[in-house]
């Protein structure tokens, strides 16, 4: 399988990604800087952490117009799989591709430090080889986590299965506690409507390698290996909710 | 010629040195060149105190690739990979501008590295503060982590390691250092010089302005309670430009385009080209009005001696300018061609067609140094006095509670949570796991481990042995993760050297580190050196910080610090004792800084570490963790907490009041938690290397035993440790 990792100026897990993707997943990956207008020919495309720009004005509101950006909504609308980590995360929201707002953690410090995430849904091509409810252990590490929606919005996202992970306790419980950030209904990863672009703040590629002891991550890269075509999943969902295309 | 005190003050030249200068020059320096030789005849340049004394220090091995006289020290760790290290202090800037101050310290250090052609891997930090009940304390810590946070997060280098410490000496001077680990491959590894005549100096990254004009002299005098109006002296860092600084430049390097690379730091412009030049042996002739500017109506001088952060000075070949230039314009970064390598040995700088500065290179770089005569400070032999008898007696269990609650003890996370210790997918084991951190090196089976130590209240009771043992624990610590101690880097904090005192405690510090180091078989192979540490004439505890580097050859093969398994056996390798001389139990618990720190047996220590990593390396061992700070029963207890389980000990001997045998600070002492089965083999490696070694109990349960005198469960341990520094902030 191809894919596109894209590296803006100031994106620093882009070597981790590709290091995970094609050392340990075996994928042809090709490193797509943000001047770029298109995308190579591929099948995945993912924007990686880091501080694009330097987080100025807020994270991911200057790299959202990045010339890669538009390339990167084609390929969304013609119903391609984006992964946004993160940083990453933080510009699809910016960019429009992802509903809601990534905030200043509660804290107002950042935070580097491994959380527990419940899989609300799994049944999106990043999740559908987990099952709803399981636990993961995964690393977060940013300062501007809090993801926020109003509470129409996130009235609509859970109507149509787009929380797709939450911060929880070690046995999965919900627990003000073991939310790190102040995130809204401890939301920790979103998708869109049509289930084919999702961000999250946990780092998948930080805990894949069995070398480095935990591999919870595994669980999006293999999804994402083995993913049905995007529509019949999307479809699905849609369907199942009655929704309209976003 | 007379030169008012005022200006040579202002430019940090004592009279005689001015008359040096001019003796050299045989003429008197214009005001450019006046700024440009005080800058680099600065104490934090020129290193005039401690150049001599630097020399004691062992620097060679067959495994260092490069030592002292380059931007940082390089090592090879096999596999055709050099790890690339240095620390550096940024702490005069930090006491009056926290955050700004420490990010720029970052930045500076991270410079070093990747100007070797080294990709960063990992950064530490040592720090020192004063008590945290004051609230500018509170203030100065709260700023520092942040400010390291903001910039060693956004450069997207993890931050894996290091130490904090407070005490009442650095209130109003704390202390910090950063350290940076780079990897490069050995062919890849490029020096800082300027050579071939009509290759180009290529200005890179930020504009230059006015901030941190001074900054070296700034940091080599004392502060007082004018320091706070020399904020402008502090610069203001921009984490994001240099990440793209680091992208640029490492492919920039691999075009071979460049035949050298240098960072601007202190004393900016004026420093990189002189060392650049000495180092190649060559000149420099520059032109400030090619300096691209950030504000207007600059004067050469000030061209000259800008702080500005995030800039690089590359020397291109001749014709290949704008290849490499369009690189860096790829990364949307700037630069300038603002001069050319010359061959006779001069710095020249021009402003237009106008000459503003004629110096030979020789004169910038090579400032006086003094061999002053130091005094052994009178209070030592009082200090030194300890009647152990007469020490009230505080119960054992109330005492490991409060010590692990103590700032200097107590769980880091506060700190180290606001860092990110994981990029780049290296770190094998992070903060709080083991005594070191361990990165695996990727396309190797090998790992390296990192840490940083320094103990300043030893080193004010006795600088000598002090200094010995800050090696010798961050070997044993290095030691503690299975990796073999292979270098060091270190930063020397010291007082005012013009101060007998002060001098005697810098001369003793280096002579007691070059003693270790080579008992121990480890080059020292960087460093940096901070002295004029005072406040109001009170001088810092003397502080020097050794940052260790390890190799690990199986990257499998290595130990964390936790209790892991119930049922192992939990022993002690290396001697029982009970000095209680300078310890943490004394100074936190007792409130008293008293008494010889603990004596050193360097052959002991090397031993000691050697059966250690060997117990590694078999696979006998599931936790070894340094008998340090607080002593056994605090050794014993971190086991316990990182673990999450108990241990029954109760096969210590203790006779008498137990405080010397639970908190003493012995030192070349290690716990170990080893499997039942290989129980034996260890003990027979020790006494084949003469180690002592006792048997002292077991894991397993959820309370820490230690018969007779203590008995808490781990859950209460963790709580006061975890809430030890958090409690504060």
């Amino acid at each position: 399988m191809r894919w596109a990792v894209l590296v803006f100026p100031g994106t620093n897990c882009d070597l981790d990604c590709v290091d995970v993707l094609t050392r340990l997943c075996g994928q042809q990956v090709q490193v797509v800087w943000h001047r770029e207008t298109r995308l190579p020919a591929c099948d995945r495309v993912v924007l990686p952490g880091g501080f694009s720009y330097g987080d100025y004005l807020r994270a991911g509101a200057l790299a959202r117009f990045s010339p890669i950006m538009r390339a990167v909504e084609d390929f969304a609308a013609q119903g391609g799989l984006v992964l946004g980590i993160c940083n990453g995360f933080q510009i699809l929201t910016e960019a429009g591709l992802l509903p809601g707002a990534l905030l200043r953690n509660t804290g107002l410090r950042f935070r580097c430090a491994w959380t527990h995430l419940r899989l609300e849904n799994a049944n999106t091509p990043f999740t559908h080889v987990g099952r709803p409810g399981q636990v993961l252990r995964m690393p977060i590490n940013h300062g501007e986590g809090r993801y926020f929606v109003t509470p129409e919005q996130l009235a609509e996202l859970e109507a149509h299965g787009q929380v797709v992970l939450r911060y929880c306790a070690p046995d999965g419980s919900l627990d003000p506690a073991a939310n790190p950030n102040g995130s809204v209904a401890a939301i920790a990863g979103v998708c869109n409507r049509a289930g084919n672009v999702f961000g999250l703040m946990p780092h998948p590629e930080r805990c894949a390698d069995p070398e480095l002891g935990e591999t919870d991550g595994r669980l999006f890269l293999d999804a994402l290996l083995h993913a049905a075509p995007a529509r019949a999943l999307v479809e699905d969902a849609t369907l199942a909710s009655g929704g309209r295309a976003r | 010629m007379t030169l008012s005190q005022q200006v040579l003050e202002l430019v940090g030249l004592k009279p005689e040195e001015y008359r040096l200068a001019c003796d050299r020059l045989a003429r008197t320096p214009n005001q450019v060149e006046l700024g440009m030789i005080g800058a680099l005849w600065s104490e934090h340049c020129g290193y005039k105190s401690s150049r001599p004394l630097l020399r004691r220090l062992p620097t060679r091995a067959p495994w260092v690739l490069q030592g002292p006289g380059e931007n940082a020290g390089a090592v090879d760790v096999g596999d055709g990979l050099a790890v690339v290290l240095k620390i550096e202090s940024h702490n005069h800037p930090s006491a009056v501008e926290p955050f700004q101050g420490a990010a720029t310290g970052v930045g500076g250090i991270v410079r070093d590295i990747f100007t070797m052609g080294a990709r960063p891997v990992a950064l530490l930090n040592s720090l020192r503060f004063g008590p945290l009940d004051k609230p500018r304390n509170r203030w100065l810590l709260g700023g520092v982590v942040a400010g390291i946070s903001y910039y060693g997060n956004c450069l997207g280098i993890p931050d894996v390691g290091g130490e904090i410490v407070f005490a009442e000496p650095y209130s109003e001077n704390p202390l910090v250092n950063a350290l940076c680990v780079g990897v490069a491959r050995h062919e890849d590894l490029v020096r800082a010089r300027a050579s071939g005549v009509g290759n180009a100096l290529l200005l890179v990254g930020a504009d230059t302005g006015r901030d941190g004009i001074l900054g070296a002299s700034f940091a080599s005098a004392e502060l007082d309670a004018r320091s706070a109006e020399r904020r402008p002296a502090v610069q203001v860092g921009n984490p994001y430009l240099e990440k793209l600084l680091i992208e640029a430049c490492l492919e920039a390097l691999r075009t071979g385009h460049l035949v050298g690379l240098q960072d601007l730091g202190a004393a900016g412009l004026t420093s990189a080209v002189a060392e650049a030049a000495a180092r190649g042996g060559s000149g420099a002739e520059i032109d400030v009005l090619r300096v691209s500017r950030s504000e207007a109506g600059m004067t050469p001088y000030e061209d000259m001696l800008s702080e500005s952060q995030e800039r690089m000075l590359a020397v291109v070949r001749a014709g290949r300018e704008a290849e490499v230039q369009a690189i860096f314009r790829n990364w949307d970064l700037h630069s300038d061609v603002i001069g050319r390598v010359t061959d006779n040995g001069r710095l020249v700088v021009r402003e237009g067609e106008r000459v503003v500065a004629d110096l030979p290179v020789a004169l910038l770089t090579e400032a006086p140094t003094y061999v002053r005569q130091g005094v052994r400070p009178a209070e030592l032999e009082a200090l030194q006095r300890l009647d152990k008898r007469a020490l009230p007696h505080v119960e054992p269990t109330e005492a490991l509670l409060r010590l692990l609650e103590a700032p200097n003890i107590a769980s880091k996370r506060w700190v180290y949570e606001q860092y990110d210790w994981m990029n780049l997918t290296n770190t094998l084991l992070g903060p709080g796991a083991a005594d070191a951190a361990v990165l695996r090196l990727k396309g190797t089976r090998r790992a390296i481990a990192l840490c940083t130590d320094g103990n300043g209240r030893y080193c004010y009771l006795e600088p000598r042995r002090g200094a010995a043992i800050a090696v010798a624990e961050a070997a044993r610590n290095v030691s503690c993760t299975g990796a073999r101690p292979l270098a060091l880097t270190n930063c020397l904090n010291f007082g005012n050297p013009e101060k007998a005192e002060v001098y005697y405690q810098l001369s003793e510090a280096i002579a007691g580190m070059a003693e270790a180091c080579a008992a121990l078989d480890i080059p020292v192979v960087s460093g940096n050196v901070s002295l004029y540490n005072e406040t109001e004439g009170r001088p810092i505890y003397p502080t020097p910080v050794v940052g260790m580097l390890g190799l690990l050859e199986d990257a499998t093969r290595r130990c964390g610090l936790a209790f892991a398994r119930d049922g192992d056996i939990v022993a002690l390798v290396g001697p029982e004792g009970r000095e209680l001389g300078g310890s943490e139990y004394l100074a936190t618990i007792l409130g008293r800084v008293a008494g010889a720190p603990p004596v050193l047996d360097l052959a002991l220590e090397a031993r000691v570490q050697r059966v250690v990593r060997a117990a590694i390396a078999a696979g006998w061992l599931s936790a070894a963790h340094d008998c340090a700070d607080g002593g056994l029963a605090v050794a014993l207890a971190e086991c316990c907490v990182a673990g999450e389980r108990g241990a029954d000990i109760d096969r210590l001997a203790i006779e008498g009041w137990p405080d010397g045998v639970l908190f003493g600070e012995t030192q070349s002492r290690v716990v170990v938690a080893v499997r039942p089965g290989d129980l034996g083999a260890l003990a027979a490696r020790c006494e084949a290397e003469r180690v002592p070694f006792r048997q002292l109990g077991r894991v397993g349960g959820d309370r820490l035993r230690i018969v007779p005198w203590v008995d808490v469960p781990v859950a209460k341990l963790r709580a006061r440790y975890e809430r030890g520094l958090a409690r504060y902030l």
